[in-house]
């Protein structure tokens, strides 16, 4: 098997592989980790340096997500450097666990395959799973191809550990789209990633010397003061996370911009935003209409939390209206990433017109022909003509 | 044997607000006596977490943490790999996790846990309900204890499903070391905590924990009550080393089940029919018991 | 003695006093627990064999071996009477709180 990895090279991987080769970069020291897919091929792949002694670490066979995520907070806990990953229904499953470990401050970093969450039961991509936990204090970041989930994985350790963050990071991939189509990866060097992140000295950790005990009852007169400091540590997160993408790009070549990148927003009138995958169709439209003059952008929304809300303030002014993708739907709203962005946009007073549209749920393609609709309806709407708050793209019966 | 006058003066627990006459502080004091200082404590949602970890007031002088109700198994697990990824070989991995917390919502993880084979001590203090939410069944409530959610009253005679067999689905995870103890028992638990200290693996501890606030009984009788519990047949001490289980104590012949159960407040409303049926319960498992292990 | 004392805990007094999430210093006692009694223990040690079953039986751990006569830590005691129940020499009585007794 083709591994040599002391001088960085190109390889032919899927997501799930891009990810195996990131976590196995970061060197952690402890894996618990169930099946799932379309994660399995992280678990599979991991489980092959193990065997092959590329990696050194525990890799636990927990019986279960929630499991994995109780193993994961015990690992960090006396002081461990931990990865694991899941998708849907065992992001669900270990839930509470993950406001266990945000709200106890381990740094622990996962992987999640965004698949749609039963019932009706599917194991295609949507967001639904991972934008569910949103309130659960983890950073979220979202990847729109392989390169960026391998190169990610490194980056949420950076950003995890620093001392102004102590937050975990959950990785999305969207389930098949990304995590099992093959492209070119660039496996940056292992020396090189070891100066880029040294081994983690945790600050948060079980030391006999001094005996602590954690995850204490915090009564009613000291627990909002704790909620205090995890949300003043995710509104740090955001300059790390800008510090982290500059120091990234310096060492390995690669910048993805921060919480947000823009193609082509710069003059645009009309701007689609999206997180994942997506955003490789969409570049390709924009393109498209560019070509022909029309002034339109996308924006990628890259980290849901820490919410880059300053952006969409500063962006309200300059576009004259907006698509959100939402793969995803609140039952009786809207997509949650239209609620957000809406109302980031709202608070300058000068909101522009939104058409939120749900589309790519359960696997269902969002093809450059959707993207080119959602364009034409946002022009229509730019042109008073009427077009509805909240559409479902790519509907088997347009008219319901 | 553990000679209690070479154990350490020291007290690892100290100053909790257990109900006065509770075992699990018996419990907690002398396995922490027996591991010593380089022991963390996994403490999953139960009376023992609870009554220990009231902010600012710690009561463990060792390494402990609040855990999720579900996970004890788990994060044992998690705490073990990760000492072992760091070379750290001279700390000891305890949970001390409730009747419910280990054989209902916790089982899953503690079945993982012992078939991975991962280093830990794991110690089930059984006061036979969900005592820290308000003395609720769980699936180690003997049979004919009224709880709060099992009540007895004219359609019910309390618990009506006898006590779930956990130290029979410890042997079945052939793990390297079960036992089943008593808080009335201290010398016995000890000695098998000293066990625990050199036997690589999983080892589990089920302890009777008598108490005397959900039982109905007054403080100074929890070891009077305990070992009722064991002359009367309705639990007994025994060990699961190296695949053969060992009867540590076994009456020669066995007291009344009447002797224990009127002295406890959850039994009290017991007809003679109803206890009558305890005791068969208990014959017919001891003959059981009789013709595997004895 | 082994046994942790009661210390006055100083409460953080801003956010940056606050550790890095919910954690505390372990073996932190603040308040006794005496309030909790209605009887306490009276050890005789002229009867007192030093057999130690009451310093294993105490589910408080407030009995000390450290000196030839056995103390019991008051502040801690909440009375349950467990040890006199069951010294083998009936070598400690439970009196009411607040009458006269001699020690």
């Amino acid at each position: 098997m083709k591994h040599d990895l002391a001088a960085g090279e190109l390889d032919f991987l899927n997501g799930d592989e891009a990810v195996a080769f990131g976590a196995k970069l970061c060197r952690p020291q402890v894996i618990p980790v169930y099946p799932i897919t379309p994660q399995t091929l992280v678990v599979e792949k991991i489980a092959e340096f193990v065997a092959h002694k590329i990696m050194t670490c525990e890799y636990i066979h927990v019986e279960s997500e929630h499991s994995a995520m109780c193993a994961a907070m015990g690992a960090s806990m006396v002081g461990a450097r931990v990865f694991t990953a899941t998708s849907s229904q065992g992001l669900a499953y270990m839930h509470e666990m993950l406001h266990y470990v945000s709200g106890s401050r381990f740094p622990v970093v996962m992987m999640n395959a965004n698949r749609t969450l039963a019932a009706p039961w599917n194991i295609f991509a949507d967001q639904r799973d991972s934008i569910a936990q949103r309130d659960t204090g983890w950073i979220q970041v979202y990847v729109e191809n392989g390169q960026e989930a391998l190169d990610m994985i490194i980056q949420a350790y950076a950003i995890a550990e620093d001392e102004r963050v102590y937050t975990p990071v959950m990785v999305n991939l969207d389930g098949y789209v990304v995590t099992h189509t093959y492209e070119l990866v660039h496996i940056p060097d292992q020396a090189l990633v070891d100066e880029f992140l040294p081994p983690f000295r945790s600050q948060n950790a079980i030391d006999f010397a001094h005996p602590r005990s954690f995850c204490i009852t915090a009564p009613t007169d000291w627990n909002m003061e704790f909620r205090l400091q995890q949300q003043q540590a995710m509104e740090r997160s955001k300059q790390v996370i800008a510090e982290v993408d500059k120091k990234f790009g310096a060492k390995f070549g690669r910048y993805y911009g921060g919480l947000v990148e823009e193609y082509k927003v710069a003059d645009a009138e009309v701007v689609l935003i999206a997180m994942g995958s997506v955003i490789g169709t969409a570049r390709l439209v924009i393109d498209q209409w560019r070509n022909r003059g029309q002034k339109v952008g996308l924006v990628k929304l890259r980290f849901l939390r820490p919410f880059p809300k300053e952006y969409f303030q500063e962006l309200s002014g300059r576009v004259k209206a907006i698509g959100i993708i939402d793969r995803d739907i609140s039952f009786g709203y809207e997509g949650a990433l239209a609620s957000e962005i809406k109302s980031a946009l709202a608070s300058t007073g000068k909101c522009p017109p939104v058409i939120n549209f749900i589309a790519g749920i359960a696997g269902r393609d969002i093809t450059k022909e959707h993207i080119a609709e959602m364009l034409a309806k946002l022009f229509d709407r730019r042109a008073g003509k009427a077009e509805k708050d909240l559409q479902f793209i790519g509907l088997r019966w347009p008219n319901g | 044997m553990v000679k209690v006058k070479e154990l350490p003066d020291r007290e690892f627990l100290y100053g909790h607000k257990a109900c006065p006459g509770c075992g699990l502080g018996t419990i907690g004091r002398l396995a922490l006596k027996i591991l010593g200082e380089k022991t963390i404590v996994a403490l999953p949602a139960s009376c023992m977490s609870t009554v220990t970890t009231q902010y600012p007031q710690m009561n463990y002088t060792v390494p402990s943490f609040t855990m999720a109700f579900a996970g004890t198994g788990a994060v044992l697990s998690g705490l073990s790999a990760g000492l072992k990824a760091q070379g750290i070989t001279d700390a000891y991995v305890l949970g001390i996790a409730g009747d419910g917390g280990t054989a209902d919502i916790g089982l899953q993880a503690l079945s993982g846990a012992v078939e991975r084979g991962d280093d830990f001590i794991y110690i089930c203090y059984d006061n036979e309900a969900y005592m820290n939410t308000g003395v609720q069944r769980s699936s180690l409530t003997p049979l004919g204890a009224s709880t709060t959610n099992s009540p007895a009253g004219p359609a019910s005679w309390g618990e009506s499903r006898p006590k779930k067999n956990l130290f029979e689905i410890m042997i079945a995870h052939r793990i390297p070391y079960a036992a089943t103890a008593s808080s009335a028992y201290p010398f016995d638990f000890m000695n098998k905590m000293a066990k625990t200290k050199i036997i690589k693996g999983p080892k589990f501890i089920q302890v009777m924990c008598p108490c005397p606030t959900g039982w109905g009984f007054a403080s100074h009788l929890t070891v009077e009550i305990g070992k009722l519990a064991v002359e009367t047949g309705l639990w007994y001490l025994a060990e699961y080393e190296n695949g053969k289980v060992k009867m540590n104590l076994v009456p020669k012949t066995f007291k009344p089940v009447e002797d224990y159960l009127k002295k406890q407040r959850r039994f009290r409303h017991l007809t003679e029919e109803q206890i009558k049926l305890i005791q068969e319960h208990r014959d017919k498992e001891w003959q059981t018991i009789r013709e595997r292990w004895l | 003695m082994g046994k942790p004392k009661i210390v006055k805990f100083k409460f953080p007094e801003s956010l940056a006093e606050l550790p890095l999430g919910p954690s505390a210093e372990a073996g932190m006692l603040t308040e006794p627990n005496a309030g909790w009694r209605v009887q306490r223990p009276v050890l005789d040690h002229t009867k007192c064999s030093r057999c130690l079953l009451c310093w294993v039986l105490c589910p408080e751990g407030v009995i000390d071996k450290e000196q030839e006569i056995l103390e019991i830590d008051l502040n801690f005691c909440k009375g349950c009477g467990l040890c006199a129940q069951e010294c083998p020499k009936g070598a400690i009585t439970m009196v009411q709180e607040g009458e006269e007794n001699e020690t």
